[in-house]
């Protein structure tokens, strides 16, 4: 019932907004409409997360339409988008998209949730030469197919936590400790996101020569890391890296406390939607979180503000998010509609494969980041930020140029 | 893979009280395997309906306690009230028994409906008297937990009457097949229906109670765990007492011996049958409360707890209850340290290979019994 009230809440929101829009710009006969279309989750098992997105979406064309839309030419048009429920299987996904594109003539597409159903929807947009702008799929495998009109906002997967093993090298250097003696402990779910994740951990590793003395892989429906922890028992870690989405972090936290472990240096994905600090308070103090967008940052755009403006506005604009923190899958989720209108106007028309060489040259300044996409359609021109959790607030400790806060080592 | 293996043994040889750890705990989290895998060897014995839901039905109840926790509900519950309310719960059982003037009129589905909202109110009556109270025996325990265990019980109950009667009722003693497909049915618009309700997060019931350490933190008991335990073990002894002692329990396992004999002596079986399902769901839902309190639960996590009462069943063989305990408990031990040894990815596959191992043994030993009848 709460989805269907978040659901309700965000339309409103959208049709409030959208009818200010109108008002304000006199729904002036000659604006067009650009229609965009989005298979995402509303139910199932990314039901959470797709909210999320789709809240993002709305918010963004919401915002957009009511600063005057997109201006091609000397015509002015404004965002509509048509979706569909893909209930978290990827099948389906790849179904409506062929719907989208067939049945409904849409010629431009958002990308759905999660790398999984980007990975089942980006043949289907390749084949019909669509372009699409996906905020959701991190996985480095989207991008190594030579997909031509795929295109992502965020940050690929293998640069979640390589700068905690950046950080925890720092750290023993400032200790006068030698990198080789800092033990590591990773416990990575066996998934293509989390494996994705490890790898860059690795890489990171290998170039610090930090040394690793548990490397464990948890099962994917994982209710339990007990063994992973009794091993840390015994070998006393000096960092230990998590990612397992939010079953992962929560189970972690959870476990670490209840096995009263003492870990100098803790660092996970999905700390946020795991809601780590609502959950489990003070025992989750001092674990550092990898997260694409901070709403700390100082990025700005013309249309969102701040980073902060944005996160404010959220708040403010959609009841649901009003105690809890912005999830940073909804502000991707509206960069990348702004990455749209960039594009659109930029490329002068509505002509699919021009827009598509106008996102190829996409170099933007967003409220989510700076947005630049390489051959391969990722975006190169954003780092991952790190936050820790302190005092029970997310603080940004790394990397240094964002940081506003010292980190706290070691965790107590 | 066989170095990570002998490295891990190696840590253990190193610090054997790990090994003392892992036992314990798991011989803490099996208690909770065995009282689930309880009452699917209840259903299946009486009923013969495999019900693939089980671990949904758990998961359910595992929201009921969370739902609780989260309204904030704390008024005090102990030993004495507990007592009450179980007494209440006699009372509403007694509905139930068909030598009842009174209550034989009823249709099954009324009567499953009746005796829930029977047992919901006796229970809401009962905290209600214990809060007016303030009575404190177990300061350090919160009450929420004890509340949500009953409340799950109750809810889960209410909620079963109305599967029983659509679904359940339909296939009982049919084929292996129909009962499978049906009850899989059963799961997936459970699993979806939470889904819309609760949210696909996970959630889990934080009671933040510090873990007692023995033998330089080497050995670590979590509270929540141990009172997880105790209640799985007094609800076990509960249910076997009243198999042993009641009436119903009597007439049930006269049902599971021969159902048609049992008819024949008088036993209304519809009813037994209608009880033993709801008996198994008010099981499932005082486990789903001990669940929420260990681990983190989200709803589409019971399939893994359908597969460990399958196995736990399987080994233990059908009304075995000595058997089932025995297993689910050595279950608790063989996943913790299984997934120690040869690493945490395999922990469900240990479990299943544990199975085919168990099975194969019955397989050797029921062979060497027919060849000794034949000669």
């Amino acid at each position: 019932m709460f989805h269907y009230r978040k659901t309700i809440a965000a339309a409103t929101l959208t049709s409030a907004l959208i009818a200010t829009s109108c008002t304000a710009y006199g729904a002036s006969p000659t604006a067009g409409k650009i229609l965009l279309g989005s298979a995402i989750s509303l139910t199932g098992k990314y039901a959470t997360a797709g909210h999320h997105a789709k809240t993002g979406y709305d918010f963004a064309i919401a915002k957009i339409n009511a600063a005057g839309g997109v201006k091609i030419g000397d015509k002015t048009y404004m965002f509509e988008v048509k979706y569909y429920d893909d209930e978290s299987t990827p099948a389906r996904g790849g179904q409506l998209a062929e719907r989208l594109i067939n049945q409904d003539g849409v010629q431009y597409m958002l990308g759905p949730y999660s790398s999984g159903l980007t990975r089942a929807i980006a043949p289907v947009t390749e084949k019909y030469k669509i372009p699409m702008v996906e905020a959701e799929g991190a996985s480095r495998s989207l991008f190594n197919k030579g997909y031509k009109y795929l295109f992502a906002v965020l940050s690929t997967s293998e640069q979640y936590l390589a700068s905690a093993v950046a950080l925890a090298a720092r750290v023993a250097k400032e200790n006068g400790k030698a990198p080789a003696d800092v033990k590591v402990a990773l416990a990575f779910e066996n998934d293509p996101f989390s494996l994705d994740v490890r790898a860059g951990v690795m890489d990171d590793i290998k170039k610090h020569g930090l040394t690793v003395v548990i490397d464990d892989k948890l099962p994917r429906n994982l209710t339990d890391m007990t063994p992973t922890m009794t091993k840390i028992k015994a070998l006393k870690p000096d960092l230990l890296v998590v990612s397992g989405h939010s079953k992962g972090a929560g189970t972690a936290t959870r476990q670490i406390a209840e096995m009263k472990l003492s870990i100098p240096m803790v660092a996970m994905t999905h700390c946020e939607s795991a809601d780590l600090v609502g959950k489990y308070g003070p025992t989750a103090d001092g674990y550092l979180c990898a997260t694409q967008w901070a709403e700390t940052l100082t990025y700005k755009d013309p249309i969102f503000g701040s980073a902060s403006e944005f996160n404010t506005e959220i708040k403010k604009t959609v009841p649901a998010y009003a105690k809890k923190s912005v999830p940073y899958q909804l502000a991707q989720a509206a960069a990348a509609v702004y990455v749209f209108k960039d594009a659109f106007e930029r490329s002068g028309s509505l002509d699919k494969d021009k827009l598509r060489d106008a996102l190829a040259t996409t170099d933007l300044t967003t409220f989510y980041g700076k947005v630049k996409f390489s051959d391969a359609g990722n975006n190169i021109a954003k780092p991952m930020v790190l936050r820790q959790i302190q005092g029970g607030k997310y603080n940004v400790v790394a990397p240094v140029d964002f940081a506003s806060h010292e980190l706290e080592w070691p965790r107590k | 893979m066989l170095d990570n293996i002998l490295t891990n043994i190696d840590i253990l040889i190193g610090a054997p009280a790990l090994a003392l750890d892992m036992v314990v705990n798991g011989l803490l989290i099996g208690a909770v395997f065995a009282l689930i895998a309880y009452g699917l060897a209840l259903v299946w014995g009486v009923m013969n309906v495999k019900n693939l839901a089980q671990g949904d039905f758990v998961i359910l109840g595992a929201y009921v306690a969370w739902s609780l926790f989260n309204w904030g509900i704390h008024p005090f519950f102990g030993i004495p009230v507990a007592f009450g309310v179980l007494w209440l719960l006699g009372g509403g059982l007694y509905l139930f028994d068909f030598e009842n003037k009174l209550a034989s009129n009823m249709s099954t589905g009324r009567r499953v409906l009746f005796f829930a909202g029977f047992c919901l109110i006796g229970g809401l009556l009962g905290m209600t008297i214990v809060d007016n109270g303030n009575y404190s025996v177990l300061a350090s325990v919160p009450d929420t937990f004890f509340i949500g265990i009953l409340i799950a019980v109750f809810f889960v109950f209410l909620v079963f009457g109305g599967i029983y009667g659509f679904v359940i009722r339909k296939v009982i003693e049919r084929d292996l097949f129909t009962s499978l497909l049906a009850t899989f049915g059963v799961a997936i618009v459970m699993q979806q229906s939470m889904n819309l309700i609760f949210g696909s997060d996970e959630q889990t019931v934080s009671l933040g109670m510090e873990s007692i350490s023995m033998l330089n933190n080497n050995v670590t008991i979590q509270p929540t765990r141990l009172v997880a335990f105790l209640c799985a073990i007094v609800l076990a002894i509960a249910v076997v007492m009243f198999m042993k002692r009641s009436r119903m329990g009597q007439a049930i396992r006269a049902t599971s011996q021969n159902a048609r004999a049992a008819r024949i002596m008088g036993i209304d079986t519809e009813k037994v049958y209608a009880f033993t399902f709801s008996l198994n769901a008010a099981i499932c839902g005082a486990a789903g409360a001990l669940v929420a309190v260990i681990w983190e639960f989200q709803p589409f996590i019971g399939l893994i707890f359908s597969i460990r009462s399958f196995v736990v069943v399987t080994a233990a063989g059908l009304g075995n209850l000595p058997g089932v305990i025995a297993a689910g408990l050595g279950m608790g031990v063989l996943e913790q340290t299984g997934a120690f040894v040869i690493g945490t990815q395999y922990q469900q596959a240990i479990v299943v290979g544990m199975l085919v191992i168990v099975l194969l043994i019955k397989l050797v030993i029921a062979s060497r019994k027919r060849q000794v009848i034949d000669t």
